[in-house]
């Protein structure tokens, strides 16, 4: 039995496979709300890599360890304190940005702390939406299932948005990947993806 | 030096328990346990320059070490605990192990795969050579002249006793408060011996709270009239006011102010009429009596000089000192994977004094896995049955075992059962 094998994910979601694709073999990631650990274990399996991950909720702190991850918990919110300038090569934030308070602050941080940054959040010019909101109602879709009272997304953008801020924050944009559902779009991502995935590189 | 022979204890109370079937064994308990004494004849330098010429170590063994010797874990124990870290004693079937709720078949610390070594340190009561020992130049307990230890003798001594198992390196060193800094002292001073190093509820260093604390605990012993110097034994006295306080003070660092007040809150004990005060320095609230009862059954049990030395043995603790109080520095050499705990309501080791051994071991590269469990009880929170707190200890060993080619987990008893 190796230390790995018995707990490699079965099944790994087209985005994080994309993500994935974008990370060098060997190279040193830290995944930031790493759930249970699902990415850093396909890329520590599949790749080589060496990876750290950092997650809040105890269950998912718990999954992580018993998938052979290694985690820490603590709150994005309070930054990335622990970590040291360009400790990495490439930093993950994946699903996260949109739910965060301060959101340059973070990618501030992943900056800091790898050359690369991937960032995946739900479109939100994704077009039912739009027309949601023509029919007078809180767009409520499969990326974004919240009611707009319950929903933990306080940060939501579009992908012209989204580059706005990178560009402002010098992040230069390297890649661009569309989703919908498990499907990658390609025609007319803008309306027709409900989740963008982007790879920066940091500013020096 | 004799070669010490591992007996399987926990085969061999497993027969005791069949011959005798009105005892039952909870399941999960490494069952009935005796310790063993070994003896060191080869004097150990200190690291106060002085030495000690010869020694004798408390140990209890859990589970059986394998033909590879890579499946011993060696829990270090914190300030009041012993060697007796599993099961029930032979000596006294209320005395359970201090950590039994970790240790044992199906629990975090699977003893079904581990070798699990359970040692008392030097300076101790509770067996291992300590103050009360007879001092072989004199003749007489030792008393106040025992020379003062540090958590790098108590590791020096323990690595000496890995030796006697044929043990060369250790699948994990885990320990709680001040083991803690012990399991941390061994991945730095022999990084090859350690696989996997568990830190739970510890610190780097004591800050200057938390050696004021020990200070007035060593004044409360020292300036007792019954303590004539540390040489107690030969005048027939034993300083139990003093360590009765000294013990109240340490404990009310180990509880939070919220378990406090929810155990005790401003209830009175035994009020007057009415509910009214007595207005008098008797035990007027359930807190003092709490207290006064807890540090009264310690100085019925615990020496006096081994609180002073191994408090002292605290303050000490400090690998970052010789690296200009730079913690990564002092563990660039450390090649152990990590696993740290910590409880938020912890104030006398806090979170942040854990965070700064994660920041350290990050700044080396280490794999370094972290786990701040949110519990209300406090430092004392590391001995409880949180089960959040047992899954992310059992999930860090059923990696361990999965590196190292261990057996799986065949049951889960005990906190997560």
């Amino acid at each position: 039995m190796s230390a790995t094998a018995p707990v490699a994910p079965r099944h790994v979601r087209a985005d994080l496979k994309r993500i994935a694709s974008w990370i060098e073999p060997g190279s040193r990631v830290l995944d930031l709300g790493c759930a249970d650990g699902t990415l850093l274990a396909y890329l520590q399996n599949n790749k080589g890599v060496v990876g750290a991950g950092v997650e809040l909720n105890d269950e998912q702190v718990i999954a992580a360890v018993r998938r052979g991850v290694q985690v820490i918990q603590q709150n994005l919110e309070e930054g990335l304190a622990l970590f040291d300038d360009q400790q990495f090569d490439t930093v993950v934030l994946s699903r996260t940005l949109q739910s965060m308070h301060n959101t340059e602050h973070i990618l501030r941080e992943m900056a800091r702390v790898a050359r690369y940054g991937i960032v995946s959040f739900p479109n939100f010019g994704y077009w039912p939406h739009g027309w949601s909101i023509l029919m007078g109602r809180m767009p409520v879709t499969g990326e974004m299932p919240y009611q707009w009272f319950d929903t933990p997304n306080i940060h939501l953008c579009t992908l012209k948005d989204f580059e706005d801020l990178a560009a402002a924050l010098q992040l230069r944009i390297t890649h661009l990947a569309t989703f919908n559902g498990n499907k990658e779009v390609k025609l007319l991502p803008g309306w027709r993806s409900t989740l963008a995935v982007y790879r920066f590189e940091s500013p020096n | 030096m004799a070669e010490v022979s591992v007996p399987d204890i926990s085969a061999a109370s497993a027969e005791n328990f069949s011959a005798s079937p009105s005892n039952t064994i909870p399941p999960g308990s490494v069952g009935v346990v005796s310790p063993r004494f070994i003896s060191f004849t080869e004097p150990l330098a200190l690291a106060s320059g002085q030495v000690l010429p010869s020694y004798e170590l408390a140990v209890e063994t859990y589970g059986v070490l394998n033909e590879q010797r890579n499946n011993a874990v060696l829990i270090c124990h914190a300030l009041n605990a012993s060697h007796h870290v599993a099961g029930i004693s032979a000596d006294n079937p209320k005395d359970i192990g201090w950590w039994d709720n970790m240790v044992g078949p199906g629990k975090a610390v699977d003893t079904d795969r581990y070798f699990v070594i359970g040692v008392n340190n030097i300076g101790s009561c509770f067996g291992s050579t300590g103050p009360a020992s007879i001092n072989p130049a004199t003749g007489k307990p030792w008393g106040g002249a025992f020379p003062m230890l540090t958590v790098e003798d108590w590791v020096r001594a323990q690595a000496r006793l890995a030796d006697r198992f044929g043990i060369e390196k250790f699948a994990a060193v885990m320990g709680g408060s001040l083991g803690g800094m012990q399991a941390l002292s061994w991945a730095i001073t022999c990084p090859d011996r350690v696989g996997h190093c568990i830190v739970i509820a510890s610190t780097p260093r004591l800050s200057a709270q938390n050696i004021g604390f020990n200070e007035v605990a060593r004044r409360s012993i020292i300036s007792d009239p019954d303590f004539h110097g540390g040489d107690y034994y030969a005048h027939g006295t034993v300083p139990r006011h003093g360590l009765s306080v000294a013990r109240m003070v340490g404990h009310i660092t180990y509880l939070s102010d919220d378990d406090m007040a929810t155990k005790f809150g401003r209830t009175q004990r035994a009020p007057a009429d009415n509910g009214e005060f007595h207005y008098g320095y008797d035990v007027e609230f359930e807190v003092e009596s709490y207290l006064r009862y807890q540090g009264e059954k310690f100085s019925t049990y615990f020496d006096a000089n081994t609180y002073l030395l191994i408090t002292r043995a605290l303050d000490y603790f400090d690998p970052s000192r010789n690296y200009g109080g730079d913690l990564a520095r002092a563990l660039q050499g450390v090649t152990a994977d990590f696993l740290l705990v910590s409880f938020t309501t912890d104030w006398r080791f806090p979170p942040a004094r854990s965070r700064e051994i994660v920041r350290a071991l990050l700044k080396n590269k280490r794999p370094v896995t972290y786990a701040e469990i949110d519990a209300p009880h406090g430092h004392d929170a590391f001995l409880l049955d949180d089960a959040r707190y047992h899954a992310v200890v059992q999930g860090y060993y059923d990696r361990i075992a999965a590196k190292l080619g261990l057996p799986e987990r065949s049951r889960t008893t005990g906190v997560l059962a």
